[in-house]
């Protein structure tokens, strides 16, 4: 029987009213009093040198009050990056600076180089349109390849060159290396590429900015996953601000897939022209500014090679990897192709000699950093699309070569850094072919052809490192924040609970599945608990919502906080009771003592620790306690995908046809919430394979610069997906025995899309064996006429 | 500055705007009607749609002098008078048919002029009504099967997990 | 978007002299304009909207059986109250961007912007229908001139567009997948004296007639009678979305489509 309330229970979600009557409360709806408006003029060329910019026609035009430029920000720092990779020689990466405006140099479509603040955003962009800016066009750095080369025009000037690092993880010794694959009976050899995406969050960035010279406080409303890292960010690497003297709000947040973690030149602005224009600041991108200011993600180019032994055994991979970070290093873009992607390259397989490379490049297009996955997408699409193709070319079952190499034995070392703590997936395989309904492939393949159609199925695995993470192996890997979180149970009088937490919800149902731990813990009505987040006057502390943590690393901590209020409360109820601590249980809202009919409820050992009439002497009045979370290791969803996809032969139109999952997130609080993060990842990872596309021409300028280039998917773009969560080995080291579900559909599903295009090309006689995503009809189309 | 009048959710309104003001912007910015929302400016992605003279229309791409006159639906107007969701509203809290919510506005106007127009339409009947309406959160899945449900169609079939 | 005056006339000749004045430009169901104006690439000092004049609204039958769309009607109008009259067109208005966009978009609009991708164009191209203005009556063959260009005069308006009512026709539309207008549309349209083979969405030079298919199709009315024409790759648009010889070949698959589609 399904649960109707707590853990387990499908409660539905109570922040769904204010969202469904048009009550909710986005950046984007706070005006506050007087407020002006920031436009940014943005370069319109990628690359070059600025020589000079005149604003003093923009400064006289109508409702201006302050124009900026680079120089305003002279004495400023710029934009910090939060993650120092170290290369493979023992070296730091090289690291630009990353001013607010642009200083002496544009670097990309969409640097900004001055912004004009004024009485309306229409007149802020009027002036903006007076500004005289002088630049002289230098060649634009955009194939990662080539930028790599030696004399190559420089994106920073002050750098060596392009590269950013060349890093490597896993065996270190090429000799090694090259002997496993001389040796090996079989390698699969597979160049393919990551395409550049848009997270494009539905809700645009929006920064909102006062403060009050009477208080030498400021305030700042913003679109982000993580307040009090921007506030830190913000403060401690940017402005120079006490953190006291700051407050940074995220109210409601319409989505963020990582592209609202970072912190960005518009924040900072708005927070500084804030105080230098003494009026509230606001800043709304548009659609098309977000397109050019956002950060993009994935953009990898790879070659993998896996070596076989005669008996199909994986002995050995080594990946070679191009990794775009576009022109400045954006807050955690130096962790995505690194921690984030060559430490999960071991996959779900016992590979036992792993190399990754990976070359990290600038170049000048926007900032690329973390999207859905972040690293692990751009990880698994190699892998399995390389098993795939050296399943085929070996002629034997992919499912059969992926489940004769799954790792079984548990805890496992990797050769690339992690230890998996748990995890079943021959289990979670068994599942997929159950719900994906294998054995009616033929049958509908054959049907499909009966139409004129080619059918394909594509299955992959995947794996991730989730709960992000432990800050002593963090810091040892160069990331330059902890990545613990916070929670604040404060317990009312009347019993009724506040929960603070530093992760951030926006999208992902905190607000519904948190408070059902809480509740379930102690006994009581869901109702009778609230979240408060995204504020940082209101909650301890945070890390914010990212990297699948919130409930594997907040939710712990909550949970840590409210065992030492349980803990408090029984003291106050063995009080109330006259009975020993040790003997008090708490079940149900009511506190007993074991053995007796003797009870007190919930309520009336709350109501007693803000009126402590009768109370212990030794205990503080109150109830009301905070716990920091830090993570003991990652933790390992993993799961299996299955694609099923028609080709119209004529047009290479593909369709999906069947998408199924079958994952292993541990525990589950919230079944129907879960559901629907896999959904909207695999609807994500369907949108990367088969649609979407940030391009670049060969001058820098962004051809997908709108939703009317850059193909989100629609409704009529995906099927119903079938959504499998029994499979379930329960995280070892954290208390809910969770492990995250965010990012695994974006992260298993384009290679099963891929998959299911090649196996229906070949089922149709076509000699294709790898299309690039997105693979979309006219890449189809080619491939099968190549 | 011009004067255009309409009634919005019921209620007539009025204000000065210019001929550039969208009636997005007159729903947000005149009204305090924030729940109509903006998220893109090519009108592609459906978060602003309202209702016009019973028709949905992109309020993002339509000037709020255009709308001189008409009769108004936005989100806010769309509860029961009590105060409780509607049936569409309903469907799609039970049926975990919104996320972040920034979409969902739109979504549900659209959702409301499909059912006026077509009321029991099929899951491909509700795809291909939603073109223009993007939603980055629920892949769709439980939107289709909310908007199912709200013109009364048995949804347990639709594997939900 | 810059500021304009804003202009609602009732009448034609109040539109026609609104639009005489400076920078003028006419506002039919706003869903190019808008967005243009909004990114601040179309700068009128006065725009005139054009539905509010409710002779310019409406579909009717002339009395030669031909069919009159005012120019002002909106796709959403044409796909209900054409759908029993002329399927086809009914079929193509109802595919045009999304209901919202159908909503507001209007055949008159969409025909003066002459969007190179845009299905109108295709329709009346296709069907050989009469555009008329305010000043005079322009025959498709004559009315599109290349990317977003038209016979049309400054200040001249379209009042109606009247379609000659096929034997047969097909629309077939393969999309662009982001902005949803043709990557390729085909309207082919069967008239008991021939076979008119529009296309749209291919072309850098807008929308254009197919004339070697029409001949082989005026021969022989089937799809196997184009397996060996092509359209030639070189005049053909190439971008992200498709190459120039990708929409050469769906120019085929397209109008062999229609062709089996009216059969």
């Amino acid at each position: 029987m399904p649960k109707d309330s707590g853990i387990g229970a499908s409660s539905k979600r109570r922040e769904d009213v204010r969202f469904l009557t048009g009550a909710g409360n986005y950046t984007d709806d706070i005006n506050i009093r007087g407020q002006a408006y920031v436009y940014f003029l943005r370069s319109d060329i990628a690359h070059g040198r600025i020589k000079s910019i005149d604003t003093s026609a923009a400064e006289a035009m109508p409702g201006v009050v302050r124009v900026f430029t680079g120089k305003d920000f002279e004495g400023v720092s710029g934009m910090p990056c939060g993650w120092e990779v170290t290369d493979k020689h023992g070296a730091p990466m090289q690291e630009p600076p990353h001013p607010i405006l642009a200083q002496g140099k544009v670097r990309h479509v969409g640097d900004p180089i001055a912004a004009v603040v004024a009485d309306s955003l229409e007149q802020a962009r009027d002036a903006a349109e007076a500004i005289d800016v002088d630049i002289e066009e230098l060649p634009a750095v955009l194939d990662m390849k080539a930028a790599a080369e030696e004399g190559a025009p420089l994106v920073h000037d002050d750098l060596k060159n392009n590269i950013c690092y060349d890093w490597q993880l896993g065996e270190a010794d090429d000799d090694k290396v090259n002997e496993v694959f001389a040796n090996a009976a079989h390698v699969t050899t597979l160049e393919l590429v990551n395409n550049r995406l848009v997270a494009n969050p539905m809700e645009p960035r929006v920064a909102v900015a006062e403060y009050s010279r009477g208080t030498d406080e400021y305030t700042l409303y913003t679109t982000s996953q993580n307040p009090h890292v921007i506030r830190l960010l913000m403060c401690a690497f940017v402005l120079g601000l006490p953190e006291h003297k700051v407050r940074v709000v995220a109210p409601d947040v319409g989505g963020g897939f990582g592209t609202k973690i970072f912190h960005y030149a518009e924040e900072a602005f708005c927070t500084f022209a804030a105080k230098a224009c003494n009026r509230p600041v606001k800043w709304t991108a548009s659609r098309s500014e977000a397109f050019m200011s956002d950060a993009q993600g994935r953009d990898h180019v790879s070659k993998i090679e896996l070596a076989l032994d005669a008996d199909n055994n994986f002995v050995g991979l080594r990946t070679h990897t191009y990794a775009n970070l576009g022109a400045y290093l954006s807050t955690f873009s130096s962790s995505v192709p690194t921690w984030l992607h060559g430490t999960l390259m071991a996959g779900n397989y016992k590979t036992p000699v792993i190399q990754v490379n990976v070359r990290a490049m600038f170049t000048n297009t926007v900032p690329v950093d973390a999207y859905r996955g972040a690293g692990r997408p751009e990880a698994t699409y190699q892998l399995e699309r390389v098993i795939d193709k050296a399943a085929r070319e070996l002629g034997v079952d992919p499912v059969a070569l992926r489940r004769q190499n799954f790792i079984t034995q548990f805890p496992y070392d990797t050769p690339v850094a992690l230890t998996y703590d748990t995890g079943d997936y021959n289990g979670t395989m068994d599942k997929l072919e159950q719900a994906a309904d294998f054995a009616g492939f033929p049958a509908r393949r054959a049907e499909s052809e009966a139409r004129g159609k080619l059918r394909g199925l594509g299955v992959n695995c995947y794996i991730e490192a989730c709960g992000i993470a432990p800050s002593n192996i963090v810091g040892m890997l160069g990331a330059r924040a902890g990545l613990y979180d916070a929670a604040t149970v404060r317990v009312n009088a009347t019993g009724s609970i506040s929960v603070m937490v530093g992760a951030h919800s926006h999208g992902q149902g905190h607000e519904t599945a948190f408070p059902q731990v809480v509740a379930d813990m102690i006994g009581i009505d869901e109702s009778m608990v609230e979240i408060v987040h995204g504020d940082t006057s209101k909650i301890p502390f945070g890390m914010g919502t990212y990297g699948s943590r919130s409930l594997a690393v907040c939710g712990s901590a909550m949970v840590k906080a409210t065992e030492k209020v349980i803990e408090k409360a029984k003291k106050i109820a063995a009080h109330l009771l006259e009975a020993s601590e040790a003997d008090i249980e708490l079940k149900d809202g009511q506190f007993t003592v074991a053995g007796t009919d003797k009870s007190v409820a919930w309520g009336d050992v709350t109501l007693t620790a803000y009126v402590p009439h009768n109370f212990p002497l030794e205990v503080e009045p109150g109830l009301e306690e905070t716990a920091f979370y830090d993570p003991a290791n990652f933790t390992f969803p993993a799961g299996a995908y299955a694609c099923e996809v028609e080709v119209d032969p004529e047009t290479g139109q593909v369709t999906i046809e069947r998408f199924t999952a079958a994952d292993d997130f541990g525990n589950i609080i919230n079944p129907m919430i879960v559901d629907g993060q896999v959904h909207g990842g695999i609807g994500q990872g369907i949108g990367q394979a088969l649609l979407e596309n940030c391009v670049y021409d060969e001058n820098g300028q962004l051809l997908s610069a709108s939703f009317m280039d850059y193909a989100m998917p629609r409704a009529d773009d995906v099927p119903f997906y079938t959504v499998d969560h029994s499979s379930q080995t329960p995280c070892t080291h954290n208390p809910l025995g969770v492990k995250g579900c965010g990012e695994a559909g974006a992260i298993g599903s384009p290679p099963a899309v891929v998959n299911a295009v090649i196996d229906a090309l070949q089922s149709g006689g076509k000699a294709v064996d790898h299309i690039d995503m997105p693979v979309s009809p006219s890449r189809v189309w080619a491939a099968m006429n190549s | 500055m011009t004067q255009v009048s309409m009634t919005v959710n019921g209620k007539t309104v009025s204000g000065d705007v210019e001929g550039r003001t969208l009636l997005s912007s007159f729903l947000r910015d005149h009204l305090s009607l924030t729940g109509t929302h903006v998220g893109c400016d090519t009108a592609q992605c459906g978060a602003c749609v309202v209702h016009v003279n019973g028709e949905a229309v992109k309020s993002c791409n339509m000037l709020a002098l255009e709308a001189d006159g008409a009769e108004v639906g936005t989100i806010e107007g769309q509860a029961n008078p009590d105060g409780s969701l509607n049936v569409i509203q309903q469907a799609f809290q039970d049926h975990h048919g919104l996320q972040c919510g920034f979409c969902t506005p739109g979504m549900v106007m659209s959702a409301a002029a499909l059912l006026k127009e077509n009321p029991r339409p099929t899951e491909a009947e509700i795809r291909k009504y939603l073109e223009g309406n993007l939603c980055r959160c629920t892949g769709y899945h439980n939107i289709v099967k909310a908007i199912m449900a709200a013109s009364g169609q048995d949804v347990s079939h639709i594997a939900a997990e | 978007m810059y500021n304009f005056e804003f202009k609602s006339p009732s009448t034609i000749a109040d539109a026609v002299a609104a639009l005489a004045g400076e920078d003028a430009q006419a506002l039919g169901g706003g869903q190019t304009l808008i967005p243009t104006m909004k990114q601040r690439l179309a700068a009128p000092a006065t725009l005139v909207r054009l539905g509010g004049i409710p002779e310019l609204k409406g579909v009717c039958v002339e009395d030669d059986g031909s069919i009159a769309i005012g120019a002002a009607t909106t796709h959403a109008t044409v796909a209900r109250e054409v759908a029993d009259k002329y399927p086809a067109l009914a079929d193509l208005a109802g595919h045009i961007g999304d209901p919202a966009v159908r909503n507001r978009g209007t055949i008159g609009g969409s025909l003066a912007n002459n969007d190179p991708a845009a299905c109108y164009p295709a329709a009346v191209l296709g069907s050989g229908a009469m555009v008329v203005t305010n000043s005079r009556q322009i025959a498709a063959d004559d009315f599109f001139q290349g990317m977003f260009t038209t016979a049309l005069d400054e200040g001249e308006i379209i009042t109606s567009v009247r379609f000659p009512v096929p034997q047969a026709a097909s629309y077939q539309k393969f999309l662009q997948p982001a902005s949803r207008f043709a990557l390729v549309g085909v309207f082919l349209a069967r008239f008991a004296d021939g076979v008119r083979v529009a296309v749209t969405g291919a072309s850098e030079e807008g929308v254009f007639r197919w004339a070697e298919a029409e001949q082989a199709l005026n021969k022989e009315f089937r799809p196997d009678a184009l397996m060996d024409l092509r359209v030639n790759p070189m005049n053909m648009i190439g971008d992200l979305h498709g190459s120039k010889e990708y929409r050469a070949h769906l120019v085929g698959v397209m109008t062999r489509r229609a062709v089996q589609a009216c059969i």
